[in-house]
């Protein structure tokens, strides 16, 4: 679980991105964070994270955080497998190298998200979904309680968003606390728990998915006509947005 | 809110994952990927540490002079342990008293240079790194150049280079430390910024020296040799650099993490400011040592880790020792070749960038092939 009580940043000062901020996620609940670009998504991600210190206010949270970023480049090319042993990192001293322990936590990592057989190819030569998986592997491999998404499915096709927001959902199934950036609000509405609404000019919105996000609201929010679109099948209730 | 129609959205409805059907083969992928381990990595630490002492026997073998390797063999031994002697005595002073020192310097600056350059290019993600890049070269350059012009002895030759290296870092720490976005890319800025600073005082103790007696000495120091390698001299580089690729060793995997950038790095754990300060300290104490006993020597701490690569990987775990290796054969056979391709001696520096410009822009474009470097 985390907390975060009273929180509030700002890059120039005198303009809060967001202030007095404060939500409560407990064990194997998603929270996700919405807003248009540059409302502080990102920045409220990091300070969860514990990558940003809050100008005031405080994080509260009942362990390590595996930070999940975007899509990654890197000019040096590491395999899949080299990529998940870092996530071990955390665990060890500066001087350390990881060692069978930690070869055998990067393997069951790799194994959790599907991707054992691609172990030794290079990371820059997976595709789009499979890198994003590569990352949350990273994510587990670090025995995090909480992790954090930045815009998983930002630069993934249909099949790759549902398959890594399925496996977001199943991750805080089991237990861990989950916080996740989205630019879509569907993605919010379909996985989430809880949402922050951030405006950008320092107002914020916290709330349950359910009654936070109303067509309004997101209109408000994202300067646009929104209408939300559900159905239930199988006893699922799968949401769509549409604006104009 | 509207309810559409199931049958519509559901029949999109793909398939079960492509990603979850795979059962993991027992055994195979990772194998190889364990630390230092695995059959093939132990091999290549053989090959490559077997090549740097037979390069360097060789190397105390040929020259103008030529010592048969047999003697060589025995002119060692009888160091450790009394041997009939069947050697003449110039055999022995060239061995001992020449070429095995300047051996030993070579071996210690390629292997420094070379792990600089590895070090360099993950620090400042940037395939073009080198300790000429951080600026440290042209500076402990300088140190190097005003001790000849003030006409001091060797010792404050090599202190004066030691200094002025180290008095580059800091500079460039003092402006980069205004980290930014882009903490790398202010580091490397700083770096060009201080380097051709020094250059330009270098070429300024040049352009006052003395043509009759100062220059010729300060130009050959400038262009690189091992010429004037003493046991003394492997000394005063060893223990750097000694310490400096101990650091760096130890910080081998950070090294790997730091490589990914700043914030990936902190969010695994990694202080991306003081690892990254820890290793250019160390490459800084490792590059002066190197100039301050031969002097600027280019193109082989770009190139050294740019050949290791395809055989060791990226995973620094490997490439560093790989490199380390690598570094002290080839800069010991390029001496070697220095001093024995042209009636005179050749200023190895020269021989350095001659060779090595070329590989590295045939290594480049393999590299872009293997995507063992990516563009952004």
């Amino acid at each position: 679980m985390f907390e975060v009580v009273g929180a509030g940043f700002y890059y120039r000062r005198g303009a809060w991105v967001f202030r007095d901020l404060s939500a409560s996620v407990p064990d194997g609940k998603v929270l996700a964070l919405l807003g248009p670009n540059g409302s502080g998504k990102s920045t409220l991600l990091r300070l969860i994270a514990g990558l940003v210190a809050p100008k005031e206010g405080e994080v509260r949270r009942s362990g390590p955080v595996g930070f999940v970023p975007q899509l990654q480049w890197s000019s040096l090319t590491y395999s899949a497998f080299q990529m998940v042993l870092m996530g071990r990192t955390r665990l060890l001293r500066a001087y350390e190298s990881p060692g069978r322990a930690d070869v055998f936590a990067a393997k069951a990592a790799l194994e959790r998200v599907g991707l054992f057989h691609l172990a030794e190819r290079p990371y820059a030569s997976l595709s789009g979904g499979e890198r994003q998986l590569v990352l949350i592997a990273r994510a587990l491999a670090g025995e995090n309680d909480i992790l954090a998404f930045d815009e998983p499915v930002s630069a993934l096709d249909l099949h790759n968003e549902k398959e890594i927001l399925a496996l977001v959902a199943e991750l805080a199934r089991e237990g861990r606390t989950v916080v996740l950036s989205a630019h879509r609000p569907e993605h919010a509405l379909g996985f989430a728990d809880q949402a922050v609404a951030l405006f950008g000019n320092g107002e914020a919105l916290v709330g349950e998915c359910a009654s936070l996000l109303t067509d309004d609201l997101l209109a408000r929010l994202y300067r646009a006509h929104v209408r939300t679109f559900s159905f239930r099948e199988n006893g699922t209730v799968h949401h769509a947005v549409v604006t104009w | 809110m509207a309810v559409s129609s199931p049958e519509r959205v559901g029949a999109r409805d793909a398939p079960s994952s492509s990603y979850r059907l795979e059962q993991p083969a027992p055994g195979a992928p990772g194998a190889g990927a364990e630390g230092l381990g695995g059959r093939r990595g132990y091999l290549l630490f053989a090959v490559l540490g077997a090549s740097v002492l037979a390069v360097a026997i060789g190397a105390l073998a040929v020259g103008r002079y030529m010592v048969p390797l047999g003697e060589v063999f025995r002119i060692l031994v009888s160091r450790l342990v009394p041997l009939h002697r069947t050697w003449t005595v110039t055999d022995q002073d060239v061995v001992v008293l020449l070429r095995l020192p300047r051996a030993l310097l070579t071996v210690v600056v390629g292997a420094g240079l070379a792990l600089c350059g590895a070090v360099l290019q993950a620090v400042l993600r940037n395939p073009v790194a080198d300790p000429q890049l951080l600026g440290v070269s042209y500076g402990a350059s300088f140190g190097g150049a005003l001790a000849i012009l003030l006409g001091l002895s060797t010792v404050a030759l090599m202190a004066g280079a030691f200094g002025f290296g180290l008095v580059v870092l800091v500079v460039v720490f003092v402006l980069g430390r205004s980290a930014g976005p882009a903490p790398t890319l202010t580091i490397v800025l700083s770096g060009v910024v201080t380097g051709a600073f020094f250059s330009a005082l270098v070429s300024f103790t040049t352009y006052i020296a003395n043509p009759e007696t100062q220059l010729q000495s300060i130009v050959f120091w400038l262009l690189g040799s091992f010429a004037t390698a003493t046991y003394s001299a492997d000394l005063v580089a060893g223990v750097p650099v000694a310490l400096g690729a101990a650091t760096v060793l130890a910080l081998r995997w950070r090294l790997n993490v730091l490589s990914l950038g700043d914030e990936e790095a902190r969010s695994l754990g990694v202080n991306p400011q003081a690892t990254r300060w820890c290793l250019l300290v160390a490459v800084a104490v490792m590059a002066s040592a190197s100039v301050a006993v031969s002097g600027a020597i280019g193109w082989v701490g770009l190139v050294v880790p740019h050949l290791a690569r395809p055989f060791s990987g990226s995973d620094h775990r490997r490439l560093l020792p790989a490199a380390a290796l690598l570094g002290a054969a080839y800069l010991t056979v390029m001496d070697t070749l220095a001093r024995t391709l042209l009636p005179t001696e050749l200023p190895v520096g020269i021989l350095t960038a001659v060779v090595g410009a070329p590989t590295f822009f045939v290594l480049l474009r393999r590299h872009h092939r293997r995507a063992v470097w990516v563009d952004v």
